[in-house]
């Protein structure tokens, strides 16, 4: 089973207990990649970027490089950094905010350099107490090391960053929504047109969103050289990337590994990944990346994890979580349970995903917990079309942002692979396996 | 707003026209119009929930999707948040498009209650309307529907029902972008969205009811109208609202001879769709139950309007206040000390016999006319005939001691509303707009909001506007002439520290900056100043001589009068005021004219309110004797109690033309009952001059006439024919004869449209053409019409070429007088500040002791308690503490109020509102007993008690 | 008079600095007050309505939009336990029902004791370590019913106070001063950009 020997990057620090102190990161290498930006010219260090071909670790997939270039020029722009990591089953960003802080700030300083942004903000999930303890701590020391605040290093340039925490709403990781509550609102997304913060973002000015991981690249490529980047992986998913690997796994736990190279078996067998499922047990379905994407099987295993190859493939490698679900899972449960999840977290806007959710949610209970009716999957099938018509992936939509059309793929791919089951549940008025 | 929201006055057909393909066919649309402004007017109407043309849209019940070609092929969009492209491919009646707005009214239904039955929005529902038009046929939903506690009452005016409410966020934006006061905003996430107030602070906006009139589904309800009627019961007509002189349209609805409901019109030049609660639930006091006014009267028992109501309960409560208030509906003399029913032959003959030996004695200067701001403009110009032509007085006043020199706002350079609105500098010098005109304060607040205008505020306390100017000057009463001297004097430094004024000099310096700046050269183009009375214990001659001296150095500049009262515009128009004549024009310059059409006019200039009522108590050959009041009531709604009571005691005789009851009825000789609001057709004249119809929705109770017919009827016992038959006749009179008028006739109302009027002289200003709004703007409107309902006036796209002509009338009025041309205003001295004394400013309060408030239940309870305001340094240097009990006293008499302190009230001043009693104090207007009307400013010391 | 303590009004203060507009730091203000009093109290949402610019309602319509924030009085430790996909897969159904009947107290509710409020909560992103358990937005990384038993016998004996302090995500955060780059040289940077961007242009 090739497990590729590409350099950690992100994570090659986390040996350490001591990771997150400026000590440990001055040690390794800390506040290299930033000097030498300060270095260069920003459009230089965009450049970099660029040919990395770094696509965005948030769970678009955008590549960074593209979406600098189209911040709108206008005197007055910030950047905003998404630490708010809550798709079920992600844990990457995490565990760089709570293991290596300093690494994401230095990323932030240099793209902050490269854009030519006087003010970044980095919006973290209110649950992460310890994470929120710790960024806001490293914050404290890049200041006194003179890595941010007036005059970085001498270079002339000055940065200041704010640690903003969020207060519990998922919805606040959609990049519109994130800056409507960074603005001290509701997590209400943003309608659509304008697509992009690029253009008006923040305050109504235009605005980067990256996420955390992205962040946490940027001074190895800056360090290395964007083709050094490029040269890892293949196609446009270059690098590596940090995956968390949830379910039924001997090892579950955040794996760096090297993109296209690396297939989906590979993470989940591999022994020093994944460790195969547990009990050895069969594999019945896994979640390829995160619980909007539609689910895979067996069949899927080998597939490269590649953006592209997995687009192709009908579904997304998305926040980089990969849940996996041996023969003792019931597949009504854990689609009903992703439902919830999205009824739950629906911000209320639009009529489709605010009622369409409860609607479908109270009907996967019910089949759930023995009250199906045959009909019901027909009735599941059309509400998610009237919510992402076509139910197909990429999806359509008919709501603002695509937390609506993230409700359907897995009562589909559900009913689609497990339909029987279902018929099972209706049949038996209740669940087989309770 | 946005842009689009705020040009249909534009035309599509410009050379930026954007074209594209809508269902397969060409269509143009406005730069940046949305699709489903643009597809409307291209005839096909897209359903919608959440988007309303006057807010910003939203996008969130997602009933408007339409598909839209795109890079990625055509996509699901909702048109009201997409603009038209050029070229792109817009279809609407798709399969596609179908299933969608199947699926969304399918989904907004699984969680609504359907309790149409019991709903006030049942039969003028959209959710209904569209469910049958665009929907499902049968609910597969079967699961428990989300349940909450219903309704729950927000506010003393306002309901809340949370399951019925579909999160079309119409309501919140309303109150956060309309009115600027969130009060109202969504609580919760997901399907737990819902409309929330903060637990201790109800939805106290003066502007809640749109609220009402804008929620799709019955979800927000009104007390005054809850469960009164259905629809289907429901006649209506077009009108205006004469509440305040703003002239907002509205659509006045019925049911069997009572008003049940007054819903805010489109209109683009005035009132947007929006109405303040007192214009639209005041109506309640046109209802108030008819009284037999004889005992009420007969026992020299005052008449206390709303003695003993309750306070800041929930309106529900207080109804049994409606039968004590009641309506004046028969006539009656005085025997004695009693009032008794007669007809009303007998009554006028007694009127005519009284009036004649008044004047037989002492001469027609001897009567004086009070009031008639209430009238329609050919009630006034009725009236004004018969005072200044048949009796031959020119004591005629319509404005109570609370208005401003009329050949001063009939003279000068008018703005219209919408130019005070996009005036590049705009100066206020008036009182708070929010609480005298409040749909005005919407406008000039969005227009502030916007940048499309920078406010320069003048004013005695601080208002709700100061937050939304660019400077606010806070001054003390008789400041405002230095003040307006230093604006405009020719330095750029202030040669002194204008009197008083607590502000800094580098805001004046800012203000003057900021008029240099206003455009094109230093004569005030590109200026707007709104004026108004700031106070009612300072005398209007300082605001006039305030606003003389900006109209002097400004000639460039417009001017837009805030008078506030009901139609008083309409009244200084026909006349009502010493020294003029219908029209605009001066006696003076009329005198031939109106000699010549009349027979007969005024010998010498008369005396207004204050000097009428001097005069009275005075006496002496020339005096006052006589005083006609016209829906006025001198001892609530004249500034000096003391002078109005000595002068209603002194008189020798006295006339009450009244609808309502008031403290002044029981010094009446004769009382003769007149129709109100809603109860005759007319015309009214707003404060920009736009003339727009009253329709007369009921008819007047018991045997109360309109006002003109009472004019003419008295008219032919004092022996002259004033030769009207019917309104008709009064309007072309007026076009004939009155200057300003020439040429318009009331039939353009029904030309141009309905909605919108046309401002005097015609030509001064822009007509608009008129749109047809989106019905689910005002769901209510609509609904009634398509129910039966007579339909509103109809909208007419374009204008007659005979109308086009007749706005440039070429001048076929041959020696018609000029119209008034501005004459410099009497100078008026201010005396020193005295150190010992603090200067009272006296401001108005929407909700008041008047009748319209005192006699709707649901209002009357709002009116807030009364109380001295002073800024707290001065309370700190008397000694006062807040909320400690303090002695005011004047000259003319003292008053025992609770004292707070306010920052908003400049140092040296003390704040007591007008018309706002003490609940501890008989419901007497306080504040007038302390105030010499004849004084230019008062003067009143505190005192801990 | 304000709600907030001395301290905990400077710290608004500073917070609201941190900002290009005041209602930025609503939320951060929200967790200082549920710091202060363990809840939200409507005095604390209208102290804040009051200082960065909104009306309280507009403070509580958004409070309620976060589940981190509390309008109603909860426990002293705010018990959340995650029921999210990997956590089922691995026992979280079986824990919250050991949870509730260990507390006494049904999901959402609070101990009489005032001490626990019980919480099912969407994932806490800590799926290597099913189930996963959250005090005070601490994480406990609890698996079994034993350990948790012995967490909450802990926590009633008054343990654990250094690793799980009172609610409020900022108890132990203090920013060293505020920013620190001087806005005149924002301003002289965004100028340059502006006119660097302008040569570009023409
Ligand atoms: C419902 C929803 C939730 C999201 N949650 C997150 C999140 O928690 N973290 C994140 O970085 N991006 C999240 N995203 C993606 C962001 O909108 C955005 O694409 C991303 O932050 C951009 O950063 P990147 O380009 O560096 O990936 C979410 C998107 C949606 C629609
Ligand atoms: S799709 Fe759902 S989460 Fe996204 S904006 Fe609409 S209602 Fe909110
Ligand atoms: S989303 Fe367009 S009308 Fe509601």
């Amino acid at each position: 089973m090739a497990v590729t020997d590409a350099p950690r990057i992100v994570t090659a620090r986390l040996d350490h207990a001591d990771s997150h102190t400026l000590e440990r990161y001055l040690a390794t290498g800390g506040y290299d990649g930033l000097r030498k930006a300060l270095g260069m010219t920003p459009a230089a260090v965009v450049a970099e970027v660029d040919a990395a071909s770094l696509l965005g670790r948030g769970g678009a997939g955008f590549p960074a490089g593209r979406k600098w270039s189209m911040l709108k020029k206008d005197p007055v722009t910030y950047l905003v950094v998404n630490g708010d990591e809550s798709e079920p089953a992600t844990f990457k960003d995490h565990l760089l905010i709570e293991r290596d802080p300093h690494q994401i700030l230095e990323g932030v300083i240099i793209s902050a350099y490269a854009l030519q942004v006087t003010q970044a903000f980095i919006y973290l999930r209110g649950e992460f107490a310890l994470g929120l303890e710790r960024m806001e701590e490293a914050l404290n020391d890049a200041y006194r090391h003179g890595a941010v605040g007036e005059d970085i290093f001498g270079s002339g340039f000055s940065l200041d960053i704010v640690v903003h925490p969020g207060a519990g709403a998922y919805i606040c990781g959609e990049e519109t929504a994130l800056l409507e509550s960074l603005e001290g609102k509701r997590g209400f997304p943003r309608i659509k047109p304008p697509f992009f913060p690029a253009v008006i973002g923040l305050y109504g000015q235009p605005t980067v969103v990256n996420n955390v991981e992205t962040m946490a690249n940027i001074p190895w490529i800056v360090t290395n050289g964007g083709a050094a980047f490029a040269a890892l992986g293949e196609g446009r998913s270059t690098g590596t990337r940090l995956f968390a690997l949830a379910g039924h796994v001997r090892n579950p736990g955040p794996y760096e590994v090297e993109m296209v190279k690396t297939t989906f078996r590979d993470l989940i067998y591999a022994p020093s990944l994944g460790g195969g499922v547990r009990e050895d047990r069969e594999l019945k379905a896994f979640v390829p990346g995160g619980v909007s994407a539609p689910w895979f099987g067996p069949k899927q295993l080998d597939l490269p994890l590649g953006q592209d190859e997995v687009g192709a493939a009908g579904s997304m490698l998305g926040s980089g979580s990969v849940v996996v679900m041996d023969e003792t899972t019931c597949a009504v449960r854990a689609s009903w349970r992703i439902t919830k999840f999205f009824f739950r977290e629906s911000c209320g806007q639009c009529t489709p995903c605010r009622e369409g959710s409860g609607w479908l949610e109270r009907i996967m209970y019910r089949i759930e917990h023995g009250g199906g009716r045959e009909e019901d999957l027909d009735l599941l099938m059309d509400v998610c079309d009237n919510i992402s018509p076509g139910v197909n992936w990429p999806p359509q939509q008919t709501t603002i942002c695509v937390l609506g059309p993230s409700i359907p793929p897995s009562i589909a791919a559900a009913i689609s692979m497990f339909r029987d089951e279902f018929l099972v549940h209706i049949k038996d008025g209740g669940c087989p396996f309770d | 707003m946005t842009d689009q929201a705020s040009q249909p006055t534009a035309h599509p057909d410009t050379d930026d026209a954007v074209t594209f393909t809508l269902d397969g066919r060409p269509a143009t649309a406005r730069p940046g119009e949305l699709l489903i402004s643009a597809a409307e007017r291209a005839g096909v109407y897209i359903p919608r929930f959440c988007y309303h043309p006057r807010m910003e849209p939203v996008g969130m019940c997602r009933m408007c999707l339409v598909e839209v070609s795109g890079p990625r092929g055509a996509t699901l969009q909702p048109a009201c948040f997409i603009p038209a492209e050029a070229g792109s491919e817009v279809v609407t009646n798709s399969d596609k498009v179908k299933k969608a707005q199947d699926g969304v009214l399918e989904f907004l239904l699984v969680n609504h209650p359907l309790d149409c039955p019991v709903c006030d929005k049942g039969g003028e529902c959209p959710l209904q309307d569209q469910t049958l038009a665009y929907g499902p046929g049968e609910s597969r939903f079967v699961e428990e529907k989300r349940h909450f506690e219903k309704p729950i009452p927000i506010s003393d005016l306002v309901l809340l029902d949370r399951e019925r409410c579909i999160q079309c966020a119409r309501c919140t934006r309303f109150a956060e972008e309309i009115a600027g006061e969130a009060q109202i905003d969504f609580a919760g996430r997901g399907e737990l969205v819902e409309v929330a107030t903060f637990p201790t602070e109800p939805f106290s906006s003066y502007f809640s009811g749109n609220t009402v009139q804008i929620c799709p589904v019955g979800a927000l309800t009104a007390t005054p109208y809850r469960f009164t009627a259905r629809p289907w019961d429901l006649d209506q007509v077009e009108s205006t609202c004469t509440t305040c002189a703003l002239g907002c349209r509205v659509a006045v609805q019925s049911s069997a001879n009572r008003l049940t409901r007054l819903l805010g019109l489109d209109s683009e030049p005035v009132n947007h769709g929006w109405l303040c609660d007192k214009g639209r639930f005041s109506f309640e006091a046109v209802n108030g139950d008819e009284v037999s006014a004889g005992p009420a009267l007969g026992n020299g028992q005052p008449v206390t309007l709303g003695s003993g109501r309750p306070r800041g309960q929930f309106a529900g409560e207080v109804a049994e206040t409606a039968s004590q208030v009641g309506r004046i509906t028969e006539p009656m003399v005085r025997d004695g000390d009693r009032h008794v029913r007669v007809s009303w032959s007998e009554a006028l003959s007694e009127a005519a016999s009284r009036l004649s030996a008044v004047r037989e004695a002492h001469g027609p200067g001897s009567i004086a006319f009070i009031g008639g701001g209430r009238l329609t403009n050919e009630g006034a110009y009725a009236w004004t005939k018969l005072a200044k032509a048949v009796i031959g007085t020119d004591s005629v006043d319509a404005q109570l001691g609370d208005g401003l020199p009329a050949e001063l706002v009939l003279s000068l350079p008018r703005a219209t509303i919408d130019e005070a609105c996009s005036a590049p500098v705009v100066v206020l010098l008036s009182g708070d707009v929010r609480e005298e005109l409040p749909v005005l304060f919407l406008r000039l607040r969005r227009a502030a909001l916007d940048k499309k205008i920078s406010l320069i505020e003048l004013s005695l306390r601080s208002t709700s506007l100061t937050r939304y100017a660019e400077v606010s000057l806070t001054l003390r009463p008789g400041d405002s002439p230095a003040v307006a001297r230093a604006l405009v004097g020719p330095n750029a430094s202030v040669p002194t520290h204008p009197a008083g004024g607590s502000f800094a000099l580098e805001d004046l310096e800012r203000a003057r900056a900021l008029i240099a700046g206003a455009g094109h050269g230093p004569d005030g183009t590109g200026v707007v100043v709104l004026y108004g009375r700031p106070s009612f214990a300072e005398d209007g001659a300082v605001t006039a001589a305030a606003v003389a001296t900006l109209a002097t150095a400004w000639p460039g500049a417009r001017f837009l009068p805030l008078l506030r009262r009901g139609n008083v515009h309409g009244a200084l128009d026909m006349g009502m005021a010493p020294g003029v004549l219908p029209g605009r024009s001066s006696l003076e310059h009329g005198h031939a004219w109106f000699s010549d059409h009349w027979g007969s006019a005024p010998d010498a200039r008369g005396r207004d309110t204050t000097e009428a009522l001097r005069s009275v108590v005075e006496g002496g050959p020339g005096a006052t004797r006589a005083l006609v009041l016209l829906g006025a009531d001198p001892l609530e709604d004249f500034p000096d109690r003391v002078l109005a009571t000595r002068a209603l005691e002194a008189a020798e005789v006295v006339i009450a033309v009244a609808g309502h009851p008031g403290p002044a009825l029981d010094h009446a000789d004769v009382v003769l009952p007149v129709a109100v609001s809603h109860e005759r057709p007319g015309t009214t004249t707003n404060i920009e001059g736009r003339v727009t119809r009253l329709g007369q929705k009921l008819v007047p109770p018991g045997l109360a006439w309109p006002d003109w017919t009472i004019a003419s009827v008295l008219s032919d016992e004092l022996g002259y024919d004033l030769a009207i038959g019917a309104v008709t006749d009064i309007a072309e009179e007026i076009e004939r004869v009155a200057p300003a008028y020439r040429g318009f006739a009331p039939a353009f109302l029904d030309q141009v449209s309905g909605h919108d009027g046309l401002v005097v002289p015609l030509g001064a200003a822009p007509v608009h053409t008129v749109e047809p709004i989106d019905p689910m703007a005002t769901p209510g409107v609509e609904s009634v019409e398509r129910q039966g309902a007579p339909p509103r006036v109809g909208l007419t796209e374009g204008l007659s070429r005979e109308l086009l002509a007749a706005l440039h009338p070429d001048d076929g009025g041959e020696g018609a007088p000029p119209l008034l041309r501005r004459t410099a205003p009497t100078a008026v001295s201010i005396p020193p500040p005295d150190h010992y004394s603090l200067r009272l400013v006296s401001t108005r309060r929407l909700y008041d002791h008047g009748a319209g408030v005192v006699a709707s239940p649901s209002l009357a309870a709002l009116t807030p308690p009364l109380s001295a305001l002073a800024n707290p340094s001065d309370l700190a240097r008397l000694g006062i503490g807040p909320g400690d009990r303090v002695r005011v006293s004047s000259p003319r008499g003292e008053l025992t109020l609770v004292a707070e302190g306010d920052s908003g009230v400049p140092k040296g001043v003390l704040v007591i509102e007008f018309n706002v009693s003490d609940p501890d104090q008989p419901a007497d207007n306080a504040v007038a007993s302390l105030i010499d009307a004849s004084a230019v400013v008062n003067e009143v010391r505190l005192e801990s008690l | 008079m304000s709600h907030f303590t001395t301290t905990n009004a400077t710290r608004a203060r500073q917070l609201i600095a941190l900002y290009p507009e005041p209602r930025s730091a609503l939320l951060p203000l929200c967790h200082l007050a549920q710091e202060q009093d363990g809840w939200l109290r409507p005095e604390a949402m209208a102290e804040i309505a009051e200082l960065v610019g909104v009306t309280a309602a507009e403070v509580r319509g958004t409070a309620t939009f976060y589940d981190m924030l509390h309008t109603e009085p909860i426990g002293r430790y705010l018990v959340s336990v995650c029921t999210n996909i990997a956590c089922i897969l691995d026992g979280a159904t079986e824990l919250l029902a050991h949870a509730e009947e260990r507390l006494g107290v049904r999901v959402g509710a609070t101990t009489a004791d005032g001490l626990f409020t019980l919480e099912e909560s969407e994932c806490l992103a800590d799926c290597d370590h099913p189930p996963c358990v959250q005090v005070n937005h601490r994480f406990v990384r609890t698996t079994t019913a034993q350990k948790f038993d012995e967490l909450i016998d802990e926590l009633k004996a008054g343990g654990r106070a250094e690793e799980i302090p009172p609610h409020g995500t900022l108890v132990r955060i203090r920013r060293n001063g505020g920013l620190r780059v001087e806005p005149q040289r924002i301003e002289r940077e965004r100028a340059r950009a502006a006119s660097s961007a302008g040569e570009r242009a023409g």
